[in-house]
């Protein structure tokens, strides 16, 4: 085994974590909080975390409910599971 | 282009660490946070191994919005004893009487404890003051059956961090990013008794030994058996993706006695290709309960009662029917039988034959305010999943609880409709065989939460946690440190370690999507003797000639790899676990070709399956085997009752 270890992206059908790089420190407070590990921190200083695992993300928005900078990182369902919503019909009848 | 990155974390591959403590628990979710607590508050060292971060990790990390059978709150108008029985009775028997009647009795303490944690069990701010679902004196706010108040709303987003912090305020050495792979039993006086676990660092590679007086086995149920798909893992099932049983795997292979291993459902939850997002399509069932259901054309959808009588108003929703004095409802009950039946919109066929139209709706806008608000805000928010997934995501693409309705999919909370052998360990599946202690047939070793057979939800995980943690602490209390196998622990730092020096070997991805695809051509809906046998065949020639192909190139995808060679060894634990019941149950939702038979008397009970010497070996337990609930567990525990009052004053005794 080498001493120096390696990862390469896996990359999957949908973008789960999506970062404004404007606004996030690169604190990795998502990186730590993720159960699901799918992050790296990035060798850049500053940056945003690596998505090195998007398949495997749980969408559970941890990683933005740790998040100090609002609007950082954003949770984007893949487009399939996106559910439809429309306008009410009929009477409201409250009960 | 694939950027190739230099792995962050240290190489710590062929180091050792070796942790010693009086009570190991494995696992960091719910029920192993509170068996910690338990085992701290006793004055004992503890640490807690959690394969992911503990303050969010585990089913309930992100959050839950009911707390189920709080049975002792001060608004409660049922015993403990009285919910207990109805749960055994409800389920055929195929219930776990010790654990639901722990819960029962002692679930609304652990929220008391939540509170001083500074978790949120309690409207404080007075923001649903004057509902009908909320108590102005305690501020506590009830789901389900709002008369007879044992169900309890939950700001559960706050209570892992919460939990979390109190773990380390105690004391407690916490494990993070450490996966546990095989317990360490050691041989005492002719009987076998634990001494510890191995496990991993799942950053570094390090192999960590852990050497306790007890161990306490906290981890999730199986998953990833029946269902897969290698291209959103994470969306496979309904738990997390790094929560697939490695905790039955691991007690399986140390010869751990395990109980309803048969059962599985055809799919109700995976988001990969087929549902939703969990709760987040327009549904009235758990955390949706009772929301206002309309058809295509806006027709709202009647809800009726246990005997078919059309509710008129919002409010009877959240009622027993007339002469009955409470109903079910809740994670593991969906449609309970007659007696404990709650209100329900009309059967589907039916709204068929009256010619309602698809596609159906959730519709909030016609709910009273204070229901629309708890649905969409308290109870979506603060489920699991759900604050940032659904209620941030859903408003900021526009919708608005007051002026849209949500599509409903298939036709029930479950989004989607799954084919026969797409199969899953939902509702009160198999797990560890236990007894009053909740200890496994191994001394030293208990179970908890998610691991036990017939488990529930969160009140159920945090109060076996910490009855678990009680238990273990006694023991250690009295016991010596058991001395290690150092070949056992060489023996599993060698598997463990294998796939990292394998080169172009096979992805983990491509194992598991083959295990899934044999457990649904082997081990479907309809099951017969032969079927299974070819299943377990075909599997035993995986290990043979796929495992040593396995490689991968760090130590998370080692993580993965390991978690796949789990989900063998309880695929094998679930077909041997099949061809042990020789008769079809309607319960355990299980088909025999070759025994058609439904449910006869003789097969009334628990079969249980354990390996020893590498041979399987079954056994029968009858339904009753815990006796009384309620005098079994006063016998028991004398000590916690002595005390109850004093900690926890405003709680009703049971």
């Amino acid at each position: 085994m080498e001493t120096q270890l390696y990862a390469a992206k896996i990359p999957c059908s949908a973008r789960p974590i999506v970062f404004d790089e404007s606004l996030c420190v690169g604190c990795n407070r998502c990186a730590n909080v993720c159960q699901v590990d799918i992050f790296i921190p990035n060798p850049e200083k500053g940056k945003p975390p690596v998505v090195l695992y998007p398949g495997e993300c749980y969408y559970c928005g941890s990683c933005v409910m740790a998040c100090p900078k609002k609007g950082a990182i954003r949770l984007v369902h893949p487009l399939m599971n996106q559910a439809k919503f429309v306008p009410v019909k009929g009477e409201a009848s409250y009960g | 282009m694939n950027t190739l990155y230099r792995w962050p974390y240290e190489n710590e591959f062929g180091k050792r660490e070796t942790v010693t403590s009086d009570v190991l628990v494995l696992g960091g979710g719910l029920a192993g946070c509170y068996a910690a607590i338990a085992a701290a508050r006793k004055g004992l060292s503890v640490v807690l191994v959690e394969k992911g971060a503990t303050e969010r990790s585990g089913a309930a990390g992100s959050g839950f919005d009911h707390w189920e059978s709080a049975c002792t709150n001060p608004c409660s108008k049922v015993t403990a004893k009285e919910i207990a029985e109805a749960y055994i009775e409800e389920q055929d028997y195929y219930s776990n009487g010790i654990a639901h009647y722990i819960e029962c009795r002692e679930g609304y303490d652990r929220l008391l404890d939540m509170e001083s944690f500074g978790g949120k069990v309690r409207d404080t701010e007075d923001e649903f003051k004057g509902a009908e679902f909320r108590d102005n004196e305690t501020k506590l706010m009830f789901a389900y059956d709002y008369a007879n108040r044992f169900t309890l709303r939950v700001w559960g987003s706050t209570f892992k961090p919460a939990l979390y912090k109190e773990l380390l305020r105690l004391g407690v050495k916490v494990c993070d990013r450490t996966e546990a792979t095989a317990l360490l039993t050691a041989m005492e006086n002719g009987k076998k008794r634990g001494a510890g676990a191995v496990g991993m660092n799942v950053r570094t590679g390090k192999l960590m030994v852990f050497r306790a007086k007890s161990t306490i086995l906290a981890m999730s149920r199986p998953a990833r058996v029946w269902l897969f798909n290698p291209d959103l893992v994470g969306l496979c099932e309904f738990r997390p993706p790094q929560s697939i049983g490695s905790g039955h795997a691991m007690g399986y292979r140390a010869g751990i006695e395990f109980t309803m291993m048969e059962k599985s459902v055809k799919g109700e939850f995976s988001a990969a290709g087929r549902s939703f997002p969990p709760y987040g399509t327009g549904n009235n069932h758990n955390t949706w309960y009772a929301a206002t259901m309309v058809d295509a054309r806006g027709v709202e959808i009647p809800y009726v009662n246990r005997d078919g009588v059309e509710l008129k108003t919002v409010s009877e929703r959240y009622y027993p029917a007339p002469g009955q004095k409470f109903f079910l409802k809740g994670g593991v009950i969906d449609e309970a039988k007659y007696e404990y039946r709650g209100p329900e919109t009309l059967d589907f066929q039916e709204l068929m034959r009256r010619g309602y139209e698809l596609p159906f709706y959730a519709d909030l806008s016609r709910m009273p305010e204070m229901e629309r608000k708890v649905i969409w805000g308290v109870m979506v928010g603060e489920e699991g999943k759900t604050k940032i997934p659904i209620l941030q995501n859903y408003t900021e693409r526009g919708f608005d609880p007051e002026k849209h309705m949500l599509q409903s999919y298939g036709t029930g909370w479950q989004s989607a409709s799954f084919l026969g052998q797409e199969r899953q360990l939902f509702g009160a599946a198999g797990g560890l065989m236990h007894d009053w202690d909740l200890k496994t047939n191994i001394d030293g070793i208990y179970g908890a939460g998610d691991q036990l057979y017939a488990s529930d939800c969160c009140g159920f995980a945090a109060a076996t946690g910490y009855y678990a943690g009680r238990k273990a602490a006694d023991y250690a209390a009295s016991a010596e440190l058991a001395p290690i196998d150092e070949g056992e622990v060489e023996k599993e730092k060698q598997r463990l370690y294998a796939p990292m020096y394998v080169e172009d070997g096979m992805d983990w991805r491509e194992l598991n999507m083959a295990i899934s695809k044999a457990m649904q051509n082997y081990c479907g809906g309809v099951k017969c003797r032969e079927l299974l046998k070819e299943g377990l065949d075909l599997l035993e020639s995986y290990e043979r000639e796929a495992v040593p192909m396995l490689s991968c190139a760090n130590p998370h995808e080692l993580m993965r790899t390991h978690e796949v060679l789990d989900i063998l060894e309880v695929s094998k634990l679930i077909l041997n676990a099949c061809l042990l019941r020789e008769s079809s149950s309607r319960p355990l939702c299980f088909e025999r070709s070759d025994f058609p038979e439904m449910d006869p008397k003789e097969d009334q009970c628990f079969i249980t399956i354990r390996q020893e010497n590498g041979q399987v070996v079954g056994g029968r337990v009858p339904h009753g085997y815990y006796g009384d609930v309620e005098e079994e567990y006063e016998k028991r525990n004398q000590d916690y009752i002595a005390e109850h009052g004093k900690m926890y004053p405003s709680a009703k005794s049971r």
